[in-house]
């Protein structure tokens, strides 16, 4: 047998490293701002600086720029050391990273600018989804050639997983990225309305699973037993777990639609596979801590160990929690509410943060050939990180449980005891500690950007690392008697296509029927498609990201139907590209804005959008003065209705071209409501289109009822 | 919803042969060597010793 000699790249690991480092600093200072700015709405700076259109920039930088760079930096450290191989190509991992750069630059300019296709986490609009794509596809590329090149038969479990992240991911991508565009920034959903909550939260879910968890646990499995020089507990139980994890998780979506209009079966399948996950879940958090059984006395003095520990109590803690707000019960008293903020971000502080900074505290020394410059600052780092955790979390879940009562609690007589806004300006201290939490969260991070700078000065980058192997003999051939899984570790790309069959599984399941069986959206004859105008509202509401904080979904629960009016069905919203469900109640509900007795005037919603304090005194709502200024841009209202009627929305042949005329006319009436009221603004403007969407909401039900 | 029945079925069926897979493994012998993979990621093979940090190379002694 030959040895090889070879070099393992470190420069691209080097710069996703930096890209980790200040990135992660960005998403999270974005973090902190956004939470105080729930504290001090004076904070929302002009429209660009609103927090509906900053906290997508705050997800989307945390997932994508933080997390996403880490999982590159980590994978392309281990698989070259695991494969015994340089990466494939030097030109795709360098277009790669800069590829990746590029794309999170072009998300941190459009979304301020309220670009935005309205789904969370798939925020970004249709030409920087095709890059992602594109740039995917070359991390793949990368990736497997790499594997197919390796110098090492066996495929450890690490690689296994960074495979199903790719596959996954990159399915998941495409689904959720359906949209038709009707200019060149902008795109309406194929889905709408349950269709469309599906997809996005099938999506949104397993963007958890795929890119905040299988990717980490592949890191995991190769950093913690590196720290601590140990092999992991038991081979066997990550061979297991992996299989189980990916097969499961893809199930899981529906528990973010618990009580709301998507058929019960698919509530109750999500339920199901959502509470079995912790299993495989767990299976990993064990075999991950008990790799450090007879070690845990390194635990003590080795600050790298620590973090890891709390990385994997973290995602221990998180992996409990997520079944058990699964459950329907549970999620009654849950969702709309901070418990579901504390929860993610047990996950994202706790899990994703604290791993990300143990591999960086161990693996930058390491490529620059040095060893670190401060324990004692890296030591202050892990306490400001687990006190940031924990002073966030705690206040979010008493925040989340004592709001969700208050919108429970009813009076004696039988009515509900605290308007919405009681229960909203009764949580002020709870953001003012949360911000507290981040910001500590944020200063460890901080502080370890400044060790690691002074590390990298004592150090030289050692580019190219130089290391030898055995060449692997050509034999990718079963041996009789051998058994197939034995035979398909030494075989990526036939590892790839089963792992996608087996995720491909349990999405089709769930998507195709929702798709395919009219009975699951029963139609309603009195829902119609929007005006013009409404269209043009509904587009300006999601442009301002009003989903963020304002849910469109009424549940069956009598606190929620005394409140909103009767509960949502899916029939009101086979229109709606894209849905607006929401996740979260910063705001109350709109699903029955313009109806019942949560209708108000047009005067009422032109002060309200201008000064939201001025009519709810204590609100923390941003002001949206400048849609008073800012004209409606109507030069794309005939592409949008024909984009419209490819997705099927009937509106009449040829109504395209008096759309604007049709638009003008509703603008005029609103206006000259609006003076009735001693509000004098031209029609024109973007505030008419706003109130006209709003005054729309809810309202088609009601014309059925007169009917009748 | 009769949806819901078949999507129990498959369900079912699915994991069912999973799990069939999974105990066929083991008494097949899949798993005797589910040790040495662990251990063998600890080494690495660096030759150049002027290129590699000191606190590696002893580990990898």
């Amino acid at each position: 047998m030959q040895v090889e000699k070879f070099y393992y790249d470190n420069r691209t690991v080097k710069n996703f490293a930096y890209a980790t480092m200040i990135w992660g600093a960005v998403g999270m200072l974005a973090g902190v701002w956004v939470a105080l700015q729930l504290v001090f709405p004076s904070l929302n700076i002009t429209q660009y600086g609103s927090f509906g259109r900053l906290r997508p920039l705050h997800t989307n930088a945390v997932i994508f720029a933080f997390v996403g760079n880490g999982i590159f930096m980590g994978v392309y450290y281990s698989l070259q050391r695991l494969c015994k191989a340089r990466m494939f190509s030097d030109a795709l991992s360098k277009i790669h990273f800069w590829g990746w750069q590029l794309i999170i630059v072009a998300a941190a300019v459009t979304l301020p600018l309220g670009l935005s296709q309205g789904a969370e986490y798939a925020e970004l609009i249709w030409p920087i989804d095709l890059a992602i794509t594109v740039i995917w596809v070359i991390f793949g590329w990368n990736m497997f050639g790499t594997i197919l090149k390796r110098r090492e038969k066996h495929l450890y479990v690490a690689i296994w997983f960074y495979i199903a992240t790719f596959v996954t991911v990159a399915v998941l991508h495409l689904v959720r990225s359906g949209e038709l565009p009707y200019s060149w920034l902008k795109s309406y959903s194929f889905y709408a309305g349950v269709q469309d909550a599906l997809v996005q939260w099938w999506y949104g879910h397993n963007a958890v699973a795929f890119f905040l968890t299988t990717p980490y646990l592949g890191l995991m499995y190769y950093f913690m037993p590196k720290a601590a020089n140990r092999p992991v507990y038991s081979y066997r139980l990550s061979i297991i777990h992996f299989w189980a994890l990916i097969f499961l998780y893809i199930w899981a979506g529906p528990h973010h639609l618990l009580y709301t209009a998507l058929p019960n079966w698919a509530q109750s399948l999500g339920v199901v596979f959502s509470f079995m996950l912790i299993f495989p879940s767990w299976g990993g958090m064990i075999n991950g801590l008990l790799t450090l059984r007879g070690a845990w006395d390194k635990v003590r003095d080795d600050v790298i160990l620590k973090f890891m520990v709390v990385a994997v109590t973290a995602y221990g803690m998180a992996t409990f929690e997520g079944p058990m707000l699964s459950l329907k019960n549970v999620s009654a008293v849950s969702h709309y509410t901070d418990w579901i903020v504390a929860h993610v971000h047990v996950g994202a502080l706790g899990w994703n943060g604290m791993l990300t900074f143990g591999i960086l505290y161990w693996m930058i020394p390491r490529i620059f050939g040095t060893t670190l410059y401060s324990k004692k600052l890296a030591n202050n780092h892990f306490w400001l990180g687990t006190l940031g955790i924990v002073f966030y979390a705690v206040p979010m879940y008493w925040a989340g449980f004592t709001q969700s009562s208050m919108w429970k609690q009813f009076t004696e007589a039988g009515q509900l005891k605290y308007s919405f806004l009681e229960t909203v300006t009764y949580l002020k201290p709870f953001y003012a500690m949360r911000a507290l939490g981040g910001t500590l969260f944020l200063v460890g991070a901080l502080l370890m950007i400044y060790n690691l700078f002074k590390t990298v000065n004592t150090g030289k980058l050692i580019a190219d690392e130089a290391a030898e192997a055995a060449a692997l003999e050509k034999d990718g051939a079963r041996h009789s008697g051998e058994h197939w899984h034995r035979w398909i570790e030494r075989k990526p790309v036939q590892l790839m296509i089963l792992s996608l069959v087996v995720i491909l599984i349990g999405g089709a399941i769930e998507l195709i029927p929702t798709f395919m069986i009219k009975s699951n959206v029963p139609t309603i004859s009195s829902v119609k498609p929007y005006t013009p105008l409404e269209l043009q509202g509904r587009d300006i509401y999601v442009r301002e990201g009003c989903y963020v904080c304002h849910s469109q979904m009424i549940r069956p629960f009598r606190s929620e139907t005394e409140r909103y009016g009767e509960y949502s069905k899916a029939g009101e919203f086979v229109y709606d590209h894209p849905f607006q469900w929401g996740s979260k109640r910063t705001g109350p509900d709109l699903a029955r804005e313009g109806t019942g007795n949560l209708k108000k005037s047009d005067g009422w919603q032109f002060r309200h959008l201008r000064e939201p304090s001025s009519m709810s005194e204590g609100s923390i709502m941003p002001p949206y003065a400048f849609m008073l200024e800012q004209t409606l841009d109507t030069t794309q209202t005939a592409a949008k209705i024909r984009a419209m009627q490819t997705l099927g929305v009937p509106y009449e042949k040829g109504y395209d071209l008096v759309a604007n005329s049709e638009l003008m006319k509703q603008a005029q009436s609103i206006s000259d409501n609006l003076k009735s009221d001693s509000i004098r603004v031209a029609p024109n403007k973007e505030v008419i289109a706003v109130i006209a969407y709003l005054q729309r909401l809810g309202t088609d039900i009601d014309k059925n009822k007169t009917e009748k | 919803m009769s949806a819901l029945f078949i999507l129990i079925g498959i369900s079912i069926l699915v994991a069912g042969s999973f799990l069939a897979a999974f105990l066929w493994s083991v008494g097949n012998g899949q798993f005797d060597d589910d040790y040495t993979p662990s251990v063998r990621m600890l080494f690495e093979n660096n030759t150049d010793k002027k290129t590699v940090s000191k606190k590696i190379t002893k580990i990898t002694k």
